[in-house]
């Protein structure tokens, strides 16, 4: 039986509720720069979670933390119930990396990188033959494999990486930013692939700064500056947003939005198009009606109406001073 | 604006970008002070033609005063110091291809007799031609008029008779091609095993690498083993070379010469992995390479007489392994030394691997930070 499939017989028998990772205060500070701040996460196996942030948020320091590539400063990590920082080699043949930039090797050939690799994970032969075999099935790479990676387009290096990361069947995958270098239908395939991955029992840990690929996650962490700003699953994140979500339509955009600025109660403005997405204080009675008197009285001609939140918004508020926390409290 | 002003603006801010970046890059700064200032110390005081100094042996089997005042007349030249005493003409050879000594002076048991006689040489010196720039110095030596010390005028000129050991066609090829085999194996290796670390660190092959069970140890012997057989295939290659077109002969055991070749391949492939711990880029790791390169080319004795440079170039040279490895490939190729024979050079190659391996072993970390 292989590490998949036992994974999956857990699944099954609803055994592997378990924790992947259970993060505590992990904190990484480079000299006076503080990368990651008491970060503390618990992730369930066989979930998608996500990381959503900006660039400098402190998704890839974490990531990096929990493989084991870098030392935090202080706080404790625990990966598949390995002490990272104990037992980094224990870990190494259990979980898989995909860095953010593409870091196989450029000058050898798809089946070349994956021999080398499969051999770099100590895997015996057959099993080796086996696992190649199957990784470049179900990454479409067989009719690439004589190609060098350089020669390769950005979608077709993101599944070679995956089919890397996967090859020695780990248990927990880490994924940084996987799709910053790929088209929308290659990022949709690749999508189809984690949740093929998830279904047979692997944990996935994936950045991404994409909304549309966060909400996909079972559930997600969202990071500003290093700390946790909020935690859970996106549709309940959503729903239980801290603000009130209002949608202005109207020809004379910008002049409303000058308006609307003026509004005590509005935290958060940002244009689409034609359209005003309005974020205002929670404690507001009848938002729609604020806004809809606001612009009457300015002559404005609008349609206004209260839509649902949308990850963006969760991720605005997350990051605005004076909105409550929606990152749940955890012992330590 | 006008267009030829508009260009000069482009031209300015083209270059100011320029001189940020390279005041950025630290290493490449230091490079360019660095390199004139080491060349300009290397060409003016190790390259000297004029070569003083060189390690002699001597034979005195007369032992009269009159001998003995020949040995100090040559001393007093400067161009020779006399470091050894040797009983035989024997062991006198054994000296020099060792390397210990490039000269040696033999005074015949007859030497009196030579002396007041009109036809023979007074005595014998013994040069060793395989070393680049001793032959001259010391041909010109045999030439100085000898005074008697009886009569203080010159005696008529009785020129030593010279004997040019190991190159008695005193062929330049025969002491600079065996000498290549380091030169050409120190330019490859270094720069090849810094730029092959360098570039995994530079595309973030090494950070995949890191997460994988290949332990750093592992990842260091895998990457320098190739190069070890390229670095036995280049010596070959210049062996072959020098025998077929240079008509160098090989007096020693040719296995032997291999065995000093791994062991300087060995502290080259070293010296390349403490560059690479050093350079962030390619470039750096080539800049670096090079800069190991011109004292090793100039002061390692493949150009010039090591005996001929001032004390601090010496100094200099002795941590170099290519000037050990020129007194191995010299003493096995053109002088027929023994492995055993060459114990000195031999220790201070490890001595230099040892260090190397250990600096780049502390430098070399598989955890990132």
């Amino acid at each position: 039986m292989t590490d998949q499939e036992t994974n999956s017989a857990r699944s099954a028998a609803g055994t592997a509720s378990g924790l992947a990772i259970q993060a505590r205060d992990l904190t990484r500070k480079f000299g006076s720069v503080v990368a990651v701040d008491h970060v503390s996460l618990d992730i369930e196996r066989a979930h998608i979670y996500g990381f959503l942030g900006p660039n400098g948020s402190g998704k890839s320091t974490t990531i990096r933390m929990f493989c084991g590539l870098l030392r935090p400063t202080s706080g404790t990590v625990q990966v598949l119930g390995y002490d990272v920082l104990r037992d980094p080699e224990a870990l190494r043949t259990k979980i898989g990396y995909m860095t953010q930039k593409f870091s196989l090797w450029d000058d050898l050939t798809v089946l070349e990188n994956l021999r080398f690799m499969a051999q770099a994970y100590t895997l015996d032969k057959h099993r080796a033959k086996r696992r190649i075999d199957a990784v470049m099935e179900e990454f479409h790479l067989r009719e690439l494999s004589g190609r060098l990676a350089a020669a390769m387009s950005g979608g077709q290096r993101q599944r070679l990486a995956l089919a890397v990361a996967t090859l020695h069947e780990p248990e927990m995958l880490f994924l940084d930013e996987p799709t910053s270098a790929v088209d929308p239908q290659s990022r949709r395939d690749f999508w189809e692939s984690l949740f093929g991955l998830a279904n047979r029992g692997t944990t996935i840990l994936v950045s991404t700064h994409y909304m549309d690929e966060a909400e996909r996650c079972h559930r997600l962490a969202i990071l500003s500056q290093g700390r946790v700003v909020a935690e859970g699953a996106p549709e309940t994140l959503m729903s239980n947003l801290p603000l009130r979500v209002v949608e202005v339509q109207a020809r004379e955009v910008d002049r409303a939005r000058g308006e609307l600025h003026e509004l005590p109660q509005v935290r958060s403005l940002a244009q689409l198009g034609l359209r005003l997405h309005v974020l205002l204080d929670r404690e507001t009675p009848d938002p729609a009606a604020l806004v809809a008197d606001r612009l009457r009285k300015a002559n404005i001609d609008a349609e206004v109406d209260v839509t649902r939140a949308n990850l963006e918004d969760v991720f605005v508020a997350a990051t605005l001073p004076g909105v409550p926390s929606m990152a749940p409290e955890r012992a330590a | 604006m006008n267009p030829f002003l508009a260009m000069l603006a482009r031209i300015k801010a083209v270059a100011f970008k320029e001189f940020l970046q390279l005041r950025r890059d630290r290493l490449t700064g230091g490079m360019i002070v660095g390199i004139p200032l080491i060349q300009i110390l290397i060409f003016g005081y190790g390259i000297n033609m004029d070569v003083r100094h060189i390690r002699a042996g001597v034979v005195d089997e007369a032992n009269t005063s009159m001998s003995r005042s020949l040995v100090s007349q040559l001393e007093a030249s400067q161009v020779v110091h006399f470091t050894e005493r040797a009983t035989n003409v024997h062991d006198l050879r054994r000296m020099i291809a060792a390397g210990d000594i490039s000269a040696g002076l033999v005074i015949p048991r007859d030497f009196e007799r030579r002396r007041l006689g009109t036809d023979r040489a007074v005595a014998q010196l013994l040069i060793d031609g395989s070393e680049p720039g001793v032959e001259g110095a010391l041909r010109a030596l045999a030439m100085m008029p000898i005074r008697d010390r009886a009569a203080d005028a010159a005696v008529p000129l009785r020129p030593l008779e010279v004997l040019t050991e190991y190159n008695p066609e005193r062929r330049t090829a025969v002491q600079i091609v065996p000498a290549l085999i380091g030169v050409i194996l120190f330019m490859t290796m270094v720069v090849f095993t810094a730029i092959s670390l360098v570039r995994e660190r530079e595309r973030g092959n090494l950070e995949l690498l890191i997460t994988t069970p290949v332990k750093s140890v592992e990842l260091m012997i895998g990457k320098l083993a190739p190069y070890v057989v390229v670095g036995l295939i280049q010596t070959t290659l210049i062996l072959l070379m020098g025998t077929l077109l240079f008509d160098v002969p090989i007096n020693g055991h040719i296995w032997q010469l291999y065995v000093g070749a791994s062991l300087f391949i060995g502290a080259t492939l070293a010296l390349g992995l403490v560059i690479s711990t050093f350079a962030t880029t390619q470039f750096q790791a080539m800049q670096l390479g090079f800069f190991t390169m011109l004292p090793s080319i100039l002061l390692s004795g493949f150009l010039f007489p090591f005996d001929g440079m001032p004390e601090a170039a010496q100094w200099i040279a002795e941590v170099l392994p290519l000037t050990h490895f020129n007194t191995i490939v010299r003493g096995v190729v053109l002088r027929g030394a023994e492995l055993a024979d060459l114990a000195v050079p031999l220790l201070k190659l490890t001595a230099f691997l040892v260090v190397a391996v250990t600096i780049a072993a502390t430098r070399f970390r598989k955890r990132l930070g």
